[in-house]
């Protein structure tokens, strides 16, 4: 029974990090794809180390999985937001579709670079600051 | 560890899915364009060896792979935060 349930939040965690690296792979910005990628290792992960942690079952490798989750669980979402402000404010191209921007009344100056990546060609480094 | 359910071949799938989330995230670091998009793909791609070496403490029968695991995932959040910093840093 205790197998089962392990076996079970195993495969659950193996298949949203395949979901994680699909969205990585395919969403069409860099903020859509950030979002797939905190949600999907913060909880694959977790799941992952609960299975281990249920499948092995003395209480050391309990607590220590335990700590895992909780620090998992506490730093996933904050690297998530650390690394989409620092695209935003890179003046990464949202995706076409975006329909709210409530950052940008903040950061006008960062939207109008946004050409400044889609064409790396012409010289990109030369227009920093 | 009894079990004869988490032995052997089982594990071995779901570290099969894990390699190829892993390289999922290897081809979004290849592709993507911003610096941004290769930390999320490191990310991904870290996170999902962290997830291996929780399956391998299973795997291998010894639980250091487990301290392995939670000292990982403190340096994978660390390397993440100065890679937002290398990116906020390289566009300001």
């Amino acid at each position: 029974m205790r197998a089962v349930v392990a076996a079970v939040l195993m495969f659950a965690g193996v298949l949203v990090m395949l979901i994680a690296g699909i969205g990585v792979l395919r969403m069409p910005d860099t903020l859509t794809r950030s979002s797939a990628a905190t949600k999907g290792t913060g909880l694959g992960a977790g799941m992952i180390l609960l299975g281990v942690g249920i499948a092995i079952g003395t209480p050391n490798a309990l607590i220590k999985v335990a700590l895992a989750i909780a620090l998992q669980i506490a730093s996933a979402p904050l690297a998530g937001h650390l690394i989409g402000r620092a695209a935003y404010r890179s003046g990464a191209p949202l995706w076409e579709g975006t329909v709210i921007d409530d950052y940008r009344r903040f950061y006008p100056y960062e939207r109008q670079r946004m050409a400044w990546h889609r064409d790396a060609a012409e010289g990109a480094s030369s227009d920093r600051g | 560890m009894t079990t004869t359910l988490l032995d052997g071949p089982v594990i071995d799938l779901a570290l099969l899915g894990l390699a190829l989330a892993f390289l999922l995230g290897m081809l979004r670091g290849v592709l993507g364009p911003l610096v941004a998009d290769r930390a999320i793909a490191a990310d991904v791609c870290f996170f999902s060896v962290v997830a291996s070496f929780a399956l391998l403490a299973l795997r291998s029968g010894s639980e250091a792979f487990i301290d392995v695991v939670l000292i990982a995932s403190l340096l994978g959040f660390l390397a993440t935060v100065a890679l937002a910093a290398l990116v906020t840093a390289r566009s300001a």
